[in-house]
């Protein structure tokens, strides 16, 4: 079966934005590792937040040293990497929510070297033909970005970069010139993990990046409460919740509906 | 030199999270700034003098040589430096670098805990707080050296993490980094990571080099046949090729961890066994990494904590594609044996890393003609070992 969906990659994305945009949110972004805690439940987990209407999805793919990860994903990823899951499996599996009639964007979020050791162009036009809409690596800043650059413009996939709290103004315009779909900003200045406050500077940080960047800014690391969802859909375009969510995926698919729909409901009010 | 963008050949470069990416950039102009700054080098050479104990001297192996019956086998003594390794050179310019960039937290990973110990050292020399990150594998195998280091002032944070060794220390002090970059200062130990610590440590190891370079010609009349040491992520090695590159009669061997033996697949030998080790990205760099067909980085093996690592320093992949520099490997009991013999016949107990190179010396030496010159990076003492070998070969 093809892909049913009239847009895909970073047109996918631009009318995600916009609609989320039409009523005055944030869009909202679920992180889900594919095979934790096992295969079948993380994909069950991807369905029902899909049904509870979460605006996209980022699709984690487990690496062995994920150094810009917490101990809630690092440990996620290593029994994901013990239930056997690959790249393979990971495009497989958004062929599979394709396939179940899942139309919210997909973008793939994974460390460089599976990739690599993948093919890098073999990795993006398989990932288009699977039904993902775009890639984040975070060990992968622009400078090194053209291994993967050509073909995903080729694919039409959204190729997102970083920007953090200590990016400068070099970094900001570097980035900004570069980043496909949109620019995922770090909220803080550290590895993921779901934190009780966030970062008192936050408004500051991303009016500075505002002043500077022309893109979509989709903020990570750290959200992981209703409240937080309520602040940070009026400031930025999208927001991903990762750990948080991870860790509810521990508890069971209940724990997963609950709090996605606690978020969900949180930024339409 | 590497490239603008910190590749040697196709090797290096920057695969690290967006949040550094400007500490990178701090880091490499602070270098740049220091280099020129001849008080810079005044005051490094100082402490290599008045600290280190440099330079260190190179002792004739008579006893081995003429038992083996080949080359002359010369031992750049390392393991005379304070602390007893090599290590100490890349702390002490990177702790002086810190210092000029005015930052006060130090941290660094340890895998044989002779990094850990030469920047807990350093940091108590230069005043700075100091912390180290070390696999709690490690800690076991290397308990003098986790001592040595509380005893000198720094903390040493054991990781529970991933195989819990050397690989698994670094990702801890990577994600140390990337919380605390704009306080803290990472001291690598090693000629690996992202630029520019691949080329700023080895500048700080090429003191051992430069300095044999002229002591052998003292001694012998004549520059080395073969320079041989061993390939952890490879900063010895690095240290001493750096100033024999342009020589190009002179062979430079490096020695990677054989292990088990490459059919075991327990080994940490990047460049022999090409069924599981290629190109990738680990660390910062991209290189030779162990891993399986996936991209998963693989757990590797020696006796020696410090050459258990799955990937190695991207010059040395750059100068094994230039067929500059050759690699070979030794297996732990081979290593054991070379600990052994330089022990008996020499009265140095080298590291077991070093073991390494003293095994290749042993192969190789007697292949060779009997005025020809081998000289060996002996780049530790095996003090901190000897725990291990008691519990392999009994007492």
């Amino acid at each position: 079966m093809t892909e049913t969906r009239v847009s895909h990659g970073t047109a996918a994305l631009a009318e995600m934005f916009a609609r989320a945009k039409a009523e005055k949110r944030a869009a909202f972004l679920p992180y889900f590792c594919i095979g934790y805690p096992n295969h079948e439940e993380s994909l069950r987990a991807i369905e029902s937040a899909a049904a509870l209407g979460v605006d996209g999805f980022e699709i984690g793919i487990p690496f062995s040293d994920p150094i810009a990860d917490g101990p809630t994903i690092q440990a996620a990823t290593q029994i994901a990497l013990e239930n056997g899951t690959t790249v393979r499996k990971c495009l497989d599996a958004v062929k599979t929510l394709r396939d179940k009639g899942i139309t919210q964007p997909m973008l793939m979020m994974g460390y460089a070297n599976p990739l690599v050791a993948y093919g890098t162009d073999r990795f993006v036009r398989d990932a288009r033909a699977a039904g993902a809409d775009g890639l984040i690596v975070p060990d992968l800043p622009p400078e090194e970005a053209s291994m993967f650059a050509d073909s995903c413009e080729r694919e039409g996939l959204a190729l997102v970069f970083m920007l953090a709290p200590t990016s400068n103004d070099e970094r900001i315009e570097l980035v900004t010139q570069h980043a496909t779909g949109f620019i995922y900003v770090v909220s803080l200045t550290g590895i993921t993990g779901a934190r009780r406050e966030l970062p008192a500077y936050l408004k500051s940080f991303i009016g500075r990046l505002r002043a500077r960047a022309d893109k979509p800014l989709v903020l990570g690391f750290g959200i992981s409460s209703v409240e937080h969802a309520r602040e940070v859909s009026q400031l930025t375009d999208g927001f991903i919740v990762g750990s948080a969510l991870v860790r509810a995926g521990g508890e069971g698919i209940e724990a997963v509906r609950e709090l996605t729909g606690a978020l969900v409901a949180a930024i339409r009010k | 030199m590497p490239d603008a963008r910190g590749y040697f050949g196709e090797f290096g470069g920057r695969f690290v999270p967006e949040t550094i990416m400007p500490a990178l950039d701090e880091l490499e102009r602070a270098y740049a700034e220091a280099i020129a700054d001849p008080q810079f080098h005044a005051d490094l050479s100082h402490l290599q003098r008045t600290y280190t104990g440099r330079p260190t001297p190179i002792t004739h192996a008579r006893r081995l040589s003429e038992a083996l019956g080949g080359a002359q086998i010369y031992l750049k003594r390392e393991d005379l430096a304070h602390t007893g390794a090599h290590k100490i050179n890349n702390a002490l310019g990177q702790g002086l670098l810190a210092k000029r960039m005015g930052k006060r937290r130090i941290i660094a990973e340890t895998g044989a805990g002779q990094h850990g110990v030469g920047t807990a050292t350093a940091m108590a020399l230069l005043g700075l707080e100091c912390h180290v990150y070390m696999g709690s594998v490690d800690i076991r195998r290397q308990q003098p050296n986790v001592f040595r280091m509380k005893l000198l002032g720094a903390e040493v944070i054991p990781v529970e993490s991933g195989s819990r060794t050397l690989k698994d220390a670094i990702n801890e002090a990577m994600r140390d980094w990337v919380t605390n970059v704009e306080t803290t200062f990472y001291l690598l130990g090693s000629a690996l990571g992202p630029h520019p610590y691949p080329m700023m440590v080895r500048d700080f190891q090429s003191v051992i080099g430069l300095e044999a370079r002229g002591q052998i010609q003292d001694m012998t009349g004549q520059l080395p046949d073969v320079c041989v040491a061993c390939v952890g992520g490879g900063s010895n090695a690095i240290g001493l090729f750096h100033a024999f590159r342009d020589d190009v009669a002179t062979e430079l061997i490096g020695v990677e961890a054989g292990g088990r033996g490459i059919e075991s697949k327990e080994h940490a030998a990047r460049f022999a066994d090409l069924d599981i080790s290629r190109p990738g990205i680990l660390h910062g760099t991209r290189s030779f990494v162990m891993q399986d067909e996936d991209g998963q980085i693989m757990e590797t093996h020696s006796v020696s904590a410090g050459l258990d690592y799955p990937s190695v320093g991207p010059e040395h992949a750059h100068l094994r594609q230039l067929e500059r520099a050759y690699y070979t490997l030794a297996t732990d009991d081979e290593a054991l044996e070379a600990f052994q013999t330089l022990s008996k016949l020499e009265g140095i107990i080298p590291a077991l890393e070093s073991a390494h190179a003293v095994a290749e010396a042993i192969k190789r030496a007697p292949t060779m003609p009997r005025d020809s010159v081998l000289l060996v990076n002996l780049s530790g003492r095996g003090d901190k070992d000897l725990d291990t070998v008691i519990g392999i070969l009994g007492e």
